[in-house]
């Protein structure tokens, strides 16, 4: 089952409902990539909740989609990563140093909210 | 008097070692009060248990000296063990040491030891045989006295240590969306892993978006120390939350730079109260004196 992206507002929320295998997580980026253009978002947010693993192909997946929508002038943010699995990643050495990350859904909302305000603000500056 | 000539006589008779352990038996109840003032003679002499008065020692003496016969005529040792772990448990906290509680077990072998001497001198033959029932199962006693008291401490020591782990790593919320994490005490990878696990616990629970860990004390920072931090560090990102470190003394932050550890994406702060500045800051708070704030109230 493809994972649901969905449109609110100047964003898209993908609800990564299950584990991935790695053809969907590679469907995921590229619909991802696909719908910032169509949809001319600002900004993405990637729920990953209910992931009980994230492994270094996934990761990298993110992070190549988050580096990509930097690119294309949006923001991306990765919400809901687990105590567990935050701790396993950075066992394992997977780091996202330069990706962003917020607690929840509520969170990544206001972190992409904030990051708009800031850049409408040096935009005028 | 009488009585030990007879089984004296009699005991070249019977075969096997176990035969020796009654009339042993009957020999040391016979002479209880003397050898215990011999035992605890001797273990005042070598100025063991300083740390109990004499007639403590006395008593607990008796109790044990009882427990030893007992043994020996049973060859059961529950009863000595129980007896063994309750008496560890009451001298330990005393300040009792491992060296002691063998010390006085194995005076009590000997002078009962001496005193199978002295009876048995006469007869060479049966003396062997006395000590051949004698010295194994002494030696038994030694070693579960010996190995309870062991026992016992280490068993203290595990709780003490559970107890130490449970009070040091307590997660505060400051203020909504800020905990601080004062760590005290040396970090070893099982505590540093323990600690991780219940700052990210925490994080989810408060929504923590800052988390100020404070490190003064921690009396010394090494390699594997500074890697767990810059792990806890990442992680709690990975969650959305923003850590401050603070409290590295000059000695550790000197540590660090001459071991190379790469603490680049590090945000560290001079002390606590610095830190928790910086944390409201981030979080937006503003912090004003009420003094400061009335007139313009008043107005």
């Amino acid at each position: 089952m493809p994972v649901p992206i969905l449109k609110q507002g100047h964003y898209l929320v993908a609800s990564i409902q299950d584990a991935l295998s790695d053809g969907e997580v590679l469907e995921l980026q590229e619909n991802l990539l696909k719908q910032i253009g169509e949809f001319r978002a600002r900004g993405i947010i990637v729920d990953v909740a209910a992931m009980d693993v994230i492994d270094s192909f996934a990761s990298r997946s993110l992070r190549t989609v988050a580096l990509t929508t930097r690119l294309r002038g949006a923001e991306m943010v990765i919400v809901g990563i687990q105590p567990d699995v935050a701790f396993a990643m950075v066992r394992f050495g997977l780091y996202m140093d330069d990706i962003n990350t917020a607690l929840d859904l509520e969170e990544g909302l206001e972190f992409l909210d904030r990051w708009i305000a800031e850049r409408a603000d040096t935009d005028e500056g | 008097m009488q009585h030990d000539e007879v089984t004296l006589m009699q005991a070249p008779r019977t075969d096997g070692d176990d035969s020796c352990l009654p009339e042993l038996v009957s020999h040391l109840r016979d002479n209880r009060t003397r050898l215990r003032e011999e035992w605890v003679q001797r273990i005042t002499d070598a100025q063991l248990l300083g740390a109990m008065s004499e007639e403590e020692i006395f008593s607990e003496v008796t109790s044990v000296f009882d427990k030893y016969v007992d043994t020996l005529e049973t060859g059961s040792v529950e009863s000595l063990q129980e007896y063994a772990e309750d008496l560890s448990e009451r001298i330990i906290p005393r300040g009792v040491e491992t060296h002691e509680v063998l010390g006085i077990v194995l005076l009590l072998r000997d002078v009962l030891a001496r005193s199978l001497f002295q009876k048995y001198q006469e007869n060479f033959e049966l003396l062997n045989r006395v000590l051949d029932a004698y010295e194994p199962a002494a030696n038994r006693i030694a070693v579960i006295v010996g190995v309870s008291f062991v026992h016992e401490r280490e068993r203290v020591i595990g709780q003490q240590q559970a107890t130490i782990r449970e009070l040091s790593t307590p997660v505060l919320q400051v203020r909504e969306r800020l905990l601080a994490l004062p760590i005290i005490g040396e970090l070893d990878s099982q505590r540093a892993a323990q600690l991780t696990e219940q700052l990210l616990n925490a994080v989810r629970r408060n929504r923590a978006r800052v988390v100020v860990i404070d490190i003064t004390g921690v009396p010394s920072v090494d390699k594997n120390v500074a890697n767990h931090l810059v792990q806890t560090v990442r992680a709690c990102r990975l969650m959305g939350a923003a850590v401050l470190v603070t409290g590295l003394s000059s000695d550790i932050a000197r540590t660090l730079v001459t071991l190379g550890v790469d603490l680049s994406m590090m945000d560290t702060v001079g002390d606590l109260q610095g830190g928790i500045e910086e944390a409201e800051r981030l979080l937006g708070y503003e912090v004003r004196k009420a003094q400061a704030a009335s007139p313009e109230d008043k107005g």
